[in-house]
């Protein structure tokens, strides 16, 4: 069956990619007026090793200050585009990417462009907590250490600031020079949150954010990320769509490596455009 | 019956035994040896009482030759009667075995040979007379005798209780031990305060002999080191006439003693380290005489060939050499495993590079003795000789054996261990909390640096705790870069530049070996080179229990996240 889908989506590859995804966003600066792009990306292409390719042609427009989700089977590639926008795949050898990647107009994958600041700017959580083996303090303050602040006094505020936005604060703030590998797996992510607003990143990558973590400390996230898109472009990569629903206003479906349909999150669960959306929200396949 | 069987096999209950087996095989095998190295060692310092007896064996011209025995018991065994007949002492061959035993008899200036083996059948008169006294000499080894007199500049004491040994004893014990004060005085002056202007005109020469060299030696330079000579000709004169003084001081004194057979003896008491009446201790005493030959065993210098006194100097040179070899090769060992790691493009040459590596471990220590004396020594030490020593010249500074030689030749044999065990650290690092690091804007150093260092760092310990453990074992290297069999002074003393690095130095385990093999009083060295192979062990084991907190307590920081 898996090899009947992706025959058919690959001789209706082209067909499937015909939206114009400005035009999704056009379309919805009529009802929103402040929708502005913050990532584009344009014939993306990425492969692997030279015959292995991840995504196939991916044109999309990820909107400032809302939060994106990526939804699709496993191994659709909704991470290797996330590690995109970060160039996360820089680290992996023989990893090849053509297109481009707009942040804010530049093209990231630009030679001049400094790989480590970039970072700064896109922030990235993953799906397993990773605290460093650090203080709760020197976990959240090591972005900061990284650009060579090391005054006391910012480095308290910040990090106080931060744990807060995290919602973290008042759990940690009497032990905050205990081990981060102290903490619950929910608190762990969400001072890895904590710890990647520090730096104030423009975009938030979440991938799979809660997909490690228990009921409530889902929920918190979920919460959290409902606070943080009022100041960060979100993009969030989930496997579960209620999730996606709950938190997200715009919502790809993405299948093979391909886009298979990108829309306000409300239209892809109520109205997919695509038969192929539909069949995966509803279940029938995945 | 058979369904048993099968389920006992598939429940893997052998195998669980075969590996239970084995494990205590090892720890019985451990134990087995440390417990010999134990009872061997350090029976050797507890104070066994004297014997005194007449051996009388048969010999081959019929008549019996009856002779006294003094000595202490070291041990027995039973050996075939055909082996003594051959050895010409015709006993009864209806009888299988004999029993021998060894007697350690001193007295090596009068008999010739401290041990004999006598055979127990033969022994009479078996007794342990109270006021037998053992002496332990700094030359000629131990002495067993009787105290008779003490005289003064050749003198008899005058006695008024002629054969009253508590007197004498007290007497000679005063005497005893302001000799030992004298000597410990005339040692001070001779290794301390001799030894420090013996250094310092050796440098004033170096110095004269540079000067000329480089074509400096103006009047007004030589007149300056000679000025200085002269204080110090005149410092050695006066500290010589001081000594001879001492030396007439402690030659004050002599003891006679009776030996065995009625052997009269004089003995000077500058002669004597310890006496004691062997026969006349309490336990409480000979507890007391053990630890104090223990201890004496750890801290002071070897005599006579090595075979009496301690092995402090051959302590701290293991010691020594064992950090210095860490502080080279730790650096050494993670900076080339981060490369190979971290940086270098994981192709086939780094592949080839990592096995070569690799077998570099497996390269006989002797090949890197040789490497080391002909690298190290001849070629770096020559030319380090040539450009910064050359007033020294034509006698070596650098360019013959020592310790820095000894610790870069032990770092280079250890190295693989170390790089292997750092890569595999290195390696078990999680990718996520790396990619958490470089997600935050961290350069690659920065990650490294900050991150994957600091949680790598308890399995560059591990790399540490293999290459103590392999370095302070290792002899044959050694030998030819760097250890002797005595040396003159510790590498670290107080003369400037106090760390002697291109000095020659003592080592346990070389110790062993010149003591068990090249010594020639085999009996007396026996015991001894079971004793240092137990220090020997236990500064490995110290060295590596310190390597092994410090371990443990970097786990215990850098937690590592369950991967």
């Amino acid at each position: 069956m898996n090899d009947v889908t992706s025959e058919k989506s690959r001789t209706e590859g082209p067909k499937m990619r015909k939206f114009d995804v400005s035009a999704v966003l056009a379309d919805k600066t009529k009802v929103d007026n402040d929708l502005v792009s913050c990532i584009d990306i344009k014939n993306l292409e990425l492969y692997y090793s030279k015959d292995k390719r991840a995504l196939d042609n991916i044109n999309l427009s990820i909107p400032k200050q809302r939060v994106t989700a990526f939804i699709g089977p496993s191994g659709c590639g909704k991470s290797s585009l996330l590690r995109c926008f970060n160039r996360m795949n820089d680290l992996i050898d023989d990893c090849i990417i053509k297109g481009s990647i707009e942040l804010e107009g530049k093209d990231i994958y630009k030679k001049s462009v400094d790989v480590a600041d970039l970072r700064r700017r896109v922030g990235m959580v993953f799906q397993k907590p990773n605290p460093f083996p650090k203080s709760i303090y020197e976990n959240v303050a090591y972005g900061l250490r990284i650009q060579g602040i090391n005054s006391r006094r910012i480095l308290g505020e910040v990090v106080e600031k931060s744990l807060k936005a995290a919602a973290l604060w008042d759990e940690v703030k009497d032990r905050l020079h205990d081990s981060a590998l102290g903490l619950s797996g929910g608190q762990q992510q969400r001072l890895v949150i904590a710890r990647t607003i520090a730096v104030e990143p423009e975009v938030l990558l979440l991938d799979e954010p809660a997909s490690a973590l228990d009921p409530i400390s889902t929920l918190k996230i979920e919460e959290l990320i409902n606070e943080l898109k009022n100041n960060y472009t979100i993009v969030i990569v989930t496997h579960n769509m209620q999730q996606a629903a709950r938190v997200s206003d715009f919502t790809a479906f993405m299948y093979m490596g391909s886009m298979v349909e990108f829309d306000a999150t409300d239209i892809i669960f109520t109205n997919p455009a695509e038969k192929q959306t539909e069949d995966y929200i509803t279940g029938r396949y995945g | 019956m058979k369904k048993r069987i099968s389920t006992w096999l598939s429940a893997g209950t052998p195998w669980i035994w075969m590996n239970a087996g084995a494990v205590a095989i090892c720890i019985v095998m451990v134990i087995g040896l440390l417990l010999l190295l134990t009872v061997r060692g350090m029976s050797h310092f507890w104070p066994r009482d004297v014997m005194q007896a007449i051996y009388s064996p048969p010999s081959s011209s019929g008549a019996v030759q009856s002779t006294q025995v003094i000595g202490e018991f070291v041990e027995s065994e039973f050996i075939v009667t055909a082996q003594i007949t051959s050895s010409g002492i015709p006993v009864d061959d209806s009888q299988e075995f004999y029993e021998r035993q060894l007697l350690k008899l001193g007295n090596r200036d009068l008999t010739g040979a401290d041990f004999t083996w006598v055979l127990s059948d033969y022994l009479d008169d078996i007794e342990y007379p109270q006021n037998i006294v053992a002496l332990e000499r700094r030359e000629w080894g131990n002495f067993y005798g009787y105290l008779t007199e003490v005289k003064e500049d050749g003198l008899s004491i005058p006695n008024p209780l002629i054969n009253d040994d508590l007197k004498i004893w007290t007497d000679f014990n005063q005497r005893l031990e302001r000799a030992q004060d004298i000597h410990d005085e005339i040692y001070r002056i001779q290794k301390r305060e001799i030894g420090e202007i013996n250094y310092a005109v050796e440098r004033l020469r170096l110095d004269e002999r540079r000067l000329q060299l480089d074509e400096e030696d103006t009047p007004e330079a030589l007149a300056e080191i000679n000025s200085s000579r002269i204080t110090l000709n005149s410092r050695y004169e006066l500290l010589q006439s001081e000594l001879q003084l001492l030396y007439q001081e402690i030659n004050r004194d002599t003891a006679v003693f009776v030996a065995a057979n009625q052997q009269e003896v004089e003995i000077k008491l500058s002669d004597i380290v310890r006496a004691y009446h062997p026969n006349q201790l309490t336990l409480i005493a000979k507890f007391f005489a053990y630890f104090s030959k223990l201890a004496e065993f750890v801290t002071d210098e070897p005599r006579e060939a090595n075979t009496e006194g301690g092995i402090f100097p051959a302590i701290f040179g293991t010691v020594m050499m064992v950090m210095l070899m860490s502080v080279f090769v730790t650096p050494f060992g993670v900076v080339a495993a981060i490369y190979l790691r971290e940086y270098a493009r994981q192709g086939f040459v780094t592949r080839a590079i990592r096995i070569a590596v690799n077998n570099l471990a497996g390269v006989p220590s002797i090949v890197y003795g040789v490497f080391g004396l002909g690298f190290f020594i001849y070629i770096i030490g020559g030319e380090i000789d040539q450009i910064f020593y050359p007033e020294a010249l034509p006698a070596p500074t650098f360019g013959t054996p020592g310790l820095l030689w000894a610790s870069l030749t032990l770092a280079l044999l250890t190295v693989p261990v170390v790089i292997v065990a750092t890569e595999e650290g290195l390696a078990r690092i999680p990718r996520s909390v790396r990619e958490g690091s470089l997600a935050l804007g961290a350069t690659k150093f920065e990650t490294l640096w900050r991150v994957v260092l600091p949680m790598a760092s308890p399995a560059m310990m591990t790399g540490l705790i293999l290459a103590v453990a392999r370095a302070a074992g290792e002899v044959a290297p050694l030998m030819l870069v760097g250890v002797v069999k005595l040396a003159p002074s510790l590498p670290l003393n107080g003369n400037y530049p106090y760390l002697h690095l291109e000095q020659k130095f003592m080592h346990l385990g070389f110790h062993i070996y010149d003591v068990g093999f090249q010594s020639p009083n085999i009996e007396a060295a026996r015991p001894l080179v079971f004793a240092t192979a137990l220090l020997l062990v236990l500064v490995i084991a110290a060295l590596n229990l310190l390597a092994v907190s410090m371990r443990n307590h970097l786990r215990e920081k850098y937690k590592s996240l369950d991967v």
